[in-house]
């Protein structure tokens, strides 16, 4: 097991360093440059526009400046943004915990929805309910976020007027965030009503951002189940007369899970991609968000900063889920 | 006292303690996106100011709710001296600065702070010029203060004297803009030996209507009302800023009355606004222009009648149904009306295919090919550039000129369509920084500015004598006379052709009263009340 973990973080040390490079380029292949965005209509002169561009440390060499940017993350240090002047790292942490919560919970809504449902459409293979599922997951999986999104609002915020619109909490409730959670932080405030108050606002975001993972789960869980059905083992202990809840709930499942954890580990990367326009919509103030401001300011050390903490990020998920994988199949750790 | 009157009395108090808090009145308004920061003076974008300047600080002078007037604000009264070189003012006594949880002021605010908020800006070796990390004084450097600001003087505690390099009529509308808010010197010398002066951006102190209270990134700002404003506190108790970057969102949210006032609707919106019982929908004129701006130094567009000519092709009417779906006006002047010397008795070129052809032909323009540039986002002065440049080649094509539509990513755009030889007419537009027509007409046409703000690249001669002669006159009227002629000669030369002005609308939740729309696109909400 300790080689296989070394193995795996070995791996991690040339992804880090093709991300900082992807970072690093990404923004500067974009036209355009933060000085001229920042002068609008106006525009600057050709000597401030040098003078700034040196103030940023822009006029040096790219590789010097690539140099520069690799040494920083690696001590931590990512720069200060060009829009606000704060630290790219404070901005980071006061915006992730957002992303995050609201990550967590679309995932916990896709597997718990998910998985039962991927299972029954398995067990049912053919039938009517079968059907209905896997077409739900494939409208789901095709629907396009925005829209989705504001359909959702429209419906249950404006007709209805059964959830809020947008925000993470009602602006009556005043704290100060200790975690970031506001779930947490709601509880810790000890405000009446505040806790009710923030799962109402996350209830839509959830819907939406949990909507592709829920499909793509639903999916993989019913092939797995499917091909894992009709292996032998499980005829066998079919035929030994064990009630089939038991076969597939506890022998079927356990294989079956192994795709479907790698699939869900895969899903960090659709969250991420998906909170930027459901961040967007809900006015809920994460990274994905704030990654798109950045980019449409050209604000270089904010993107190069913001992506490499969410590669850093994405692959320790991944190399989370490897480990699992492992731990449940003893056959992959083994294998060189 | 008896146990039960003591009980008595404490159910007293703490019922008038829970409706006093029943009642404070809480304004909540969907922002359209984050301020950069809450030192106005660094930053350039309109939503920084409205979260900054206009509820937190106050400058010497200030824009007359609803024009583009200049009155007295933190000063009383002011003089400018016979060579216009010298202004000096006269600061109002016993203004507070506000009292927050992070700052308690000793004294009330004097000529220092005025020093203190233009000197960190005009001198490169204060010890505020680089307080944060790549900080720049994006406006102070665009209004050409450096150049124009000898010194920032203090006479004595209440008078302070600014002295220039050369004379300059706009001088009092520039200290009426964002950039000149006066920051507590007393504040930023707290900060500086704390070895905290990056708090200035992010813990605000100022004079204003309203005081800070606490910012979520990216979520909600909250503010306060000032108990010790100078000019009275405000009606409401509480502003809220809650930040909602989609305006379909900020719709739902104001027609669910989570928020009072939602500023940016969609155009398609509007009906669906306007409808509502529960809502209104203000509307007014922005100080603003959008144009297509020949480039008059490469031929054929260096003849103004080949440009006329092309004016006259255009249909502006069927652009304001288009793109502008209604919420805009023609535009004749380069300047729009609600400014003061506009000249109303200018004829526009009018709409006539026909003749415009036969202007081409006189004018020995046969089979002429041109680019038009149109701008990838949408502004303030135009919702829809690629529309506008489309309708354009179709009027063009009309009188016999093929267009060809071309555009860049917006950062690239504003470069590239500065050059001196760019090919092909630039759709652009202009919105007022502080209401004096010198902002308009200097920095937009004049020679000084060919090869950068201005993308005609005109230097005309009558048009450059009239406009500098306005920068050095202080007598209003005669400048508006300078101003007037100046735009008869912009339409005789017609190096633009001058497309529209936009019309901005403001809805809100009926129980809102006192809200002024600002022509020059700020949102300020002092004076405003709400209703129970």
């Amino acid at each position: 097991m300790f080689q296989f973990l070394l193995r795996r973080i070995g791996l991690i040390i040339p992804t880090f360093i093709g991300v900082t490079i992807a970072a690093f380029a990404f923004i500067r292949v974009l036209p355009g440059d933060p000085v001229e965005l920042m002068a609008g209509e106006r525009g600057v002169s050709p000597e401030r526009h040098a003078a700034l561009m040196k103030q940023f440390g822009y006029d040096r060499p790219i590789w010097e400046q690539y140099l520069d940017y690799f040494f920083s993350a690696l001590q931590g240090d990512l720069g200060n943004s060009l829009v606000t002047k704060k630290p790219v790292w404070d901005e980071f942490f006061t915006l992730f915990p957002a992303t995050l919560e609201l990550s967590i919970c679309a995932i916990i809504f896709a597997v718990f929805i998910g998985v039962p449902a991927g299972i029954y459409a398995a067990t049912r293979r053919g039938s009517w309910p079968d059907q209905a599922i896997m077409g739900t997951a494939l409208v789901g999986y095709s629907m396009p976020i925005f829209w989705w999104g504001l359909l959702l609002i429209i419906l249950f915020s404006g007709t209805l007027g059964w959830t809020p619109v947008s925000g993470r909490i009602s602006l009556l409730y005043f704290f100060k965030p200790v975690t970031g959670f506001m779930l947490i932080d709601s509880l810790l405030s000890g405000q009446k009503g505040a806790f009710s108050s923030a799962v109402s606002h996350l209830i839509l975001p959830t819907i939406v951002l949990g909507t592709i993972p829920l499909a793509v789960v639903a999916r993989q869980t019913r092939s797995a189940m499917l091909e894992v059905l009709s292996e032998d083992y499980v005829r066998t202990a079919r035929a030994k007369g064990m009630s089939p809840m038991r076969v597939v709930g506890v022998h079927a499942l356990r294989n079956a899970m192994i795709p479907v954890i790698t699939t869900i580990g895969l899903q960090v990367g659709v969250l991420l991609a998906g909170a930027i326009l459901t961040e967007t919509i809900f006015s809920w103030p994460g990274i994905g968000k704030w990654m798109v401001d950045s980019i449409f300011r050209r604000d270089y050390p904010s993107v190069q900063g913001g992506l490499l903490m969410i590669a850093v990020i994405v692959m320790t998920v991944n190399l989370i889920v490897d480990l699992l994988y492992g731990l449940v199949n003893p056959r992959i750790r083994h294998v060189r | 006292m008896t146990n039960t009157k003591l009980l008595m009395v404490t159910l007293l108090g703490a019922t008038m303690l829970a409706s006093g808090a029943a009642h404070s009145k809480t304004l909540v308004y969907c922002s359209e996106g984050s301020p950069e920061g809450f030192d106005p003076a660094p930053f350039t974008a309109g939503t920084t100011f409205d979260a900054s300047s206009k509820p937190l600080y106050n400058r010497l002078v200030e824009f007359k709710r609803g024009t583009s007037e200049v009155i007295p604000g933190l000063a009383e009264s002011w003089e400018v001296s016979s060579d216009g070189l010298e202004y000096t003012f006269k600061l109002r006594k016993g203004v507070k600065f506000q009292t927050t949880d992070f700052f308690t002021p000793s004294r009330d605010f004097n000529a220092d702070d005025v020093v203190f908020s233009f000197e960190r800006q005009l001198k490169k070796d204060h010890p505020w010029n680089q307080y944060t990390a790549g900080i720049a004084w994006e406006y102070f450097d665009g209004m050409s203060m450096p150049d124009l600001l000898k010194s920032v003087e203090k006479v004595d505690d209440n008078t302070v004297k600014f002295v220039l390099n050369r004379p300059e009529a706009p001088m009092i509308a520039n200290l009426a803009m964002d950039f000149a808010s006066i920051m507590s010197a007393e504040y930023a010398a707290k900060l500086e030996a704390d070895g905290k002066k990056e708090l200035l951006n992010q813990q605000p102190v100022g004079t204003g209507p309203f005081k800070f209270v606490a910012y979520q990134k990216d979520a909600v700002i909250r503010y306060a009302a000032h108990e010790g404003y100078w000019a009275g506190k405000q009606p409401i108790d509480d502003l809220v800023f809650a930040i909602t970057t989609d305006a379909s969102v900020r719709q739902q949210k104001l027609k669910a009355g989570e928020c009072h006032v939602a500023p940016y609707p969609n155009p398609a919106d509007l009906a669906d606004l306007k409808a509502d019982p529960n809502l209104q929908v203000m509307e007014q004129e922005g100080l603003n222009v959008g144009y297509l701006a020949y480039n008059s130094l490469v031929a054929p567009f260096d003849k103004p009648e080949v440009r006329k000519a092309l004016n006259m092709a255009i249909n502006k009417q069927s652009i304001l149904d288009a793109v502008f779906q209604g919420a805009g006006k023609e535009a004749k002047n380069p300047i729009p009306p609600t400014m003061w010397s506009y000249n109303t008795s200018v004829n526009d070129d009018p709409y006539d295919p026909e003749a415009a052809k036969k202007m081409l032909e006189a004018a020995g323009v046969k089979d002429l090919k041109m680019k038009i540039w149109a701008m990838p986002v949408q502004r303030p002065y135009n919702p829809n550039a690629r529309r506008m440049a489309e309708l354009i080649q179709s009027d063009f094509s009309k009188i016999g000129v093929g267009v060809e539509i071309v555009s860049y990513e917006w950062g690239e755009y504003l470069k590239l369509s500065k050059a001196k030889d760019r090919d092909g007419a630039v759709l652009l537009g202009w919105t007022g920084d502080n209401g004096d027509p010198d902002n308009f007409l200097a920095v937009l046409l004049g020679c000084d500015a060919v090869g950068g703000s201005n993308r005609a690249q005109w230097c005309n001669k009558d048009f450059e004598a009239l406009v500098q002669k306005a920068k050095t006159v202080s007598d209003k009227a005669e400048r508006t006379k300078l101003y007037e002629d100046a735009q008869v000669v912009f339409k005789r030369e017609a190096p633009w052709a001058t497309i529209a002005h936009s019309v901005v609308f403001m809805p809100m939740s009926k129980k809102v009263s006192g809200y002024v729309m600002d022509p020059l696109g700020g949102h300020w909400f002092d004076g405003v009340d709400l209703a129970e």
